[in-house]
Formats: structure tokens, sequence, C-alpha cells
């Protein structure tokens, strides 16, 4: 006890316990489509959270009874697994896990265009692996990676950040530490493009102006992760496409190498045979510079290619 | 009337694609004048639609389509169908046998069981009904695929949206797998392929192909690539191109 009242949430100059200022977050980084079953799937590491979220779905509902008629169920499980708080937590959902699941669900509910898959139900699926504190909003913003990654159409993502009341002083991104000691904790999550806001907890103390503060500080916050929810969704592809590009441009040298390993194995095997076989030299002789002249064409081939693709990229474009 | 997005590149949801009087595609949505996607995918404008071209998503059927399925359940007088979308299709003996079908007494099993996997058509669909499937062919044209019960082969499951890229422009991309790999195929608009060859080797080469191209579907020049690596992979089995030149049968 004696520690916890040492701690010092906030200094004078508003430096926070683990060396932030008062608007900073935490360092932010998403992985998208890491779960190769789920349709879609992300993870999140946001400070010492890790969150991993996977979206099924649109699917079959079951029991058909809960289908609604004109727009897809949005279920949402959220889960935090045994070893993810310090001491061990029962498997069993409490109430704050259905809670939690409860708002996800109505959190993304908003930016999700339900009313395309009618009678039937995108599961999303939220797994916390490492709990630090604000493991809500860390979750939302997980789930909408995860749903876009699914190819369900949305309005925007959805982004969630927490502002808290740390002695009188309002700040951005609580920690587990914070959010135990602090005055106050004000999650929220909202859809950056509209400024639409889809969820809105509040605990603890705040007053007016400081809930005015935190709300400006946390669309702001909100826009700095929006982004870099966006590269995580870019990144992925773009790591796709410079695979491809990068071997197309190096790949004609070690596949000619190859060839002419190739070519050396077999003239050394030819070797063997003509030495057994003298009546086969002739032969063996054609069916080498019949290879020369085949790997010649492959080189030209290869170049004619390189030539010929950027033309072909423009007639892509044209369809 | 100003466009914020090239054509072809890739957008997030919520990106603004344009702003102004442009005409609303697929997979994007408008508010007030801007218009926005819906979806992660590559922008495409035609004339004064703005369309986003998806890159996952799951199958939503649509009246005429060639799926393939998995029967999943039968009923006195029903096969309930896996076609890989949020909803079952519905195949009844009336649209699909050749014969009257009296359901006191024939056995809907003894056509097709739980299991077997068929190729048909979506024969009507609607939000508020489940597709309904038929293996009666009523296209006039000429070109008709195959429709039943599929026997061996293998089928693999690829995100619908990648199919157009599959097939390739007026069947480009499918005939030059056929061609090198002397396989079989049958593709359905749900992302199942069904294809059967005369070797493990040449069937698995479709496998690595059609893996290929649905890996690298938001790439140009893919057709060309995908043509590279048959002809690569013709050669490391040791029966080179010879049958890639030939023209198709």
């Amino acid at each position: 006890m004696t520690n916890k009242e040492k701690t010092v949430l906030i200094t004078k100059n508003g430096i926070r316990h683990d060396g932030r200022k008062k608007t900073d977050l935490r360092e932010i980084r998403f992985e998208v489509g890491i779960l190769d079953r789920a349709d879609g799937s992300a993870i999140i590491y946001w400070g010492k959270n890790k969150i991993l979220a996977a979206v099924y779905g649109p699917r079959e509902l079951h029991p058909k009874h809960m289908a609604l008629p004109d727009r897809a169920l949005i279920r949402c499980e959220y889960r935090m697994a045994t070893f993810s708080v310090t001491e061990r937590k029962s498997p069993a959902p409490k109430r704050r896990e259905k809670e939690i699941s409860k708002i996800l669900a109505e959190a993304i509910e908003p930016a999700v265009f339900d009313y395309l898959y009618p009678r039937s139900v995108i599961d999303v699926f939220i797994e916390v692996l490492q709990a630090d504190g604000g493991s809500r909003c860390a979750s939302i913003t997980a789930a909408a990676l995860a749903l876009a990654d699914a190819g369900i159409p949305m309005k925007d993502l959805v982004v969630g950040c927490a502002a808290g009341n740390l002695n009188g002083e309002v700040v951005i991104d609580l920690d587990d530490v914070e959010d135990k000691e602090g005055q106050g904790d004000l999650p929220i999550a909202v859809l950056p493009l509209s400024g639409e806001v889809v969820l809105l907890q509040s605990d603890g103390v705040f007053n007016p102006e400081q809930y005015k503060e935190a709300l400006d500080l946390l669309m702001d916050a909100c826009q700095t992760i929006y982004k870099l929810q966006r590269e995580a969704i870019t990144n992925k592809y773009a790591k796709i496409t410079e695979e491809i590009i990068e071997p197309v441009e190096v790949e004609p040298e070690p596949t000619e190498a190859k060839v002419e390993k190739k070519k050396g194995e077999k003239t050394e095997e030819k070797k063997e045979t003509e030495e057994k076989t003298p009546k086969k030299k002739a032969s063996a002789k054609k069916a080498k510079s019949e290879q020369s002249e085949e790997s010649e064409k492959k080189k030209k081939t290869s170049k004619k290619k390189e030539k010929k693709t950027p033309p072909k990229k423009d007639e892509e474009a044209k369809e | 009337m100003t466009i914020f997005i090239e054509n072809r590149s890739m957008v997030t949801p919520g990106e603004i694609i344009a702003e102004g009087n442009y005409n609303v595609g697929q997979n994007v949505y408008r508010k007030d004048k801007r218009i926005i996607s819906q979806v992660i995918g590559l922008v495409s404008i035609k004339d004064d639609y703005i369309n986003v071209v998806s890159l996952k998503g799951k199958y939503i059927p649509r009246v005429g389509d060639t799926v393939i399925g998995k029967v999943t359940d039968v009923s006195l007088n029903t096969w309930t169908v896996d076609i890989a979308s949020p909803y079952p299709g519905i195949l009844r003996p009336a649209t699909s046998l050749d014969r009257r079908f009296d359901p006191v007494k024939d056995h809907t099993r003894k056509f097709f069981d739980i299991g077997d996997v068929i190729s048909a058509k979506v024969f009507s669909f609607d939000r508020t009904r489940d597709p309904v499937l038929t293996l009666r062919d009523n296209n006039r044209s000429g070109s008709t695929t195959f429709l039943g019960k599929l026997i061996g082969g293998r089928v693999i499951e690829i995100s619908p949206s990648k199919i157009p890229r599959l097939i390739g422009r007026r069947g480009s991309m499918i005939s030059t797998i056929k061609q090198y790999t002397n396989c079989r195929m049958i593709v359905g608009q749900n992302g199942r392929v069904w294809f059967k060859g005369n070797s493990f080797e040449e069937e698995y080469l479709v496998l690595q192909a059609i893996e290929k191209i649905d890996r690298e579907a938001h790439t140009t020049g893919l057709t060309d690539r995908v043509k590279e690596f048959l002809e690569d992979a013709r050669k490391k089995m040791g029966k080179p191109t010879a049958k890639g030149e030939q023209p198709k049968k």
C-alpha cells in the first residue's frame, strides 16, 4: 500500500508516471490478416496491451429465431485470457466482460452497412492476450480493422481512445495504473470521418471544463490513431506488391543461373554417356546445341516480357 | 467535381474518393456530396460511375450465376446446398432431374447425398428468401458449363471478388491455366473452383496458380506472371512448354 501512495501520477511539469506528457499516446502498432481461418482478423499492440480480433461472417445464423429480417445481427464477444493480467483471471465471463461485449457490438453497428446482409450474422471475437488499461478502446480499434479485413462494407473505421482525470489534469490514453488510481476515466469511440461518437462511457469525476477539454483532446488523438489504422491496411497489401515487384526485377538472373547449372549437370551426365557409348556423341552434341539455343530463346523471351509489361499495365488500367 | 484518389489505387473504408455529382457504383456510398469507399479495394472509375472493387468478402447470390456447392442436408423433397454464402442454396428435384420425381417412391438421397459436390445455377434470389438453385441451363448463347454432380477432382475456395481476376479478360487467365495443365476446370461465381487433371502434379499446378492469383489479385500484370510461373513449373517437371503452345482444344 505504501508503494501505491508513493506513485506520482502527474508532476507539476506535466510528466506522467511513465514519462509521457498530457497528450502523448502510447506506441500503437497493428497487424492485419494474421489468422488464416477467420474471414478477417487483426492484432493491436497498444502500449502493453495485446489484443486479437477475429471476424467471421456474414454467415448463416443459428438459432434461426435470432435472425433479423432486415439486417445482419452483429454479435461480439470480448474475452480476457487467464494470463492477461498479473493476478490469474478466472476464465468464466464476468459482468465486466459481458458489458464490454455488449458495448463493443453497439459501437460497431453504426459503422457497418448491416442492411446488406439480412438474416445473417457477423461474429466478432476479441481475445485480450495482455491487458494494461484502455483495453476496450483498443478492442474497438482492432475490431474495426478486422471487419474491414473481412471485406464487410463499412461507413468508416471505428477508433477508440480514453481520457482521464489525474489530480485535476486531463490526460489522454490511460494505462492500468492511471486507470485505477486516477480520478476519472472517459473511454470514447468515434467514426473519425464524420466525428460521430459511437461509444461514450464515463467513470469518476470530471467538471464541465475538464469534460470539454477531454473530448477535444480525444478527437485529435482518434485522428492520429485513425491514420495508423489505415496504414496498417495498406501495408498488408503493399507488402505483397513489394514481394512481387522485387523478384520480377531480380529474378531473371537467378533463373538463368539455374538454367546454366542444369545445363552443366546435364552435360556432365552426357559426358559420362559419351564415354560409355561413343555412337551417341553426335546426338548429344546436337542436344547441347539445341539446349543452348533454347536458353538463348528463354533469355530473349524473358527480356521481351519485361518490355511488354508496361503497356499491359495500361491495358489493365483501361479495364 | 474533383477526384481525390487515382484510378486503380487502393482505398480503405471511409476514404473519400471524389466530391461532386458522380454516380454511386459498387461498394461506395454518398454522404453530402462526397463519394466514400465502403471496403478495402481498388478504385475503378468508369465514365461518371465510381466503383470500388473489393478484395475480400462473402458471396452474395445473383440470378444466373454458376456456383459450386456441397450438399449439407437432404430432406424428402429438397437438398440444402452450402454455396459459401451467408444463405444456403435450395435445390429441388423438379428443377434438377431429367425425369419425373415422385416423393413417395423416389429417394432424394439416390441422386445427391450429403457431401456431394455439385455445380448449379442460381435460379432465384432476393433479400427475403434463400437462393433457389437449378441444374437446368436456359442459356441459349451456346456456351454451356456442366451442371450436376462433380465426381472426383478437387475444389479450392478463394474470395469470390477475385473470380473475375481468375477468369481474366475474355477468359484469358483461365484458358492459360487450362492450356498449361490440361485440367478440366469449372469456376463458380461463389469463389469455388473445381478442377480435375490427369495427374497429381498437374492438379497441384492449378492449385498453386489459383492461390497465386488469390494472393496477388490487387497487382497489375498478373496474367503474364501466372503464365511465367506455369512455364517455369512445367520446365521443372521436365515437361516443357510444348503443350502450352498448342491452341486450346
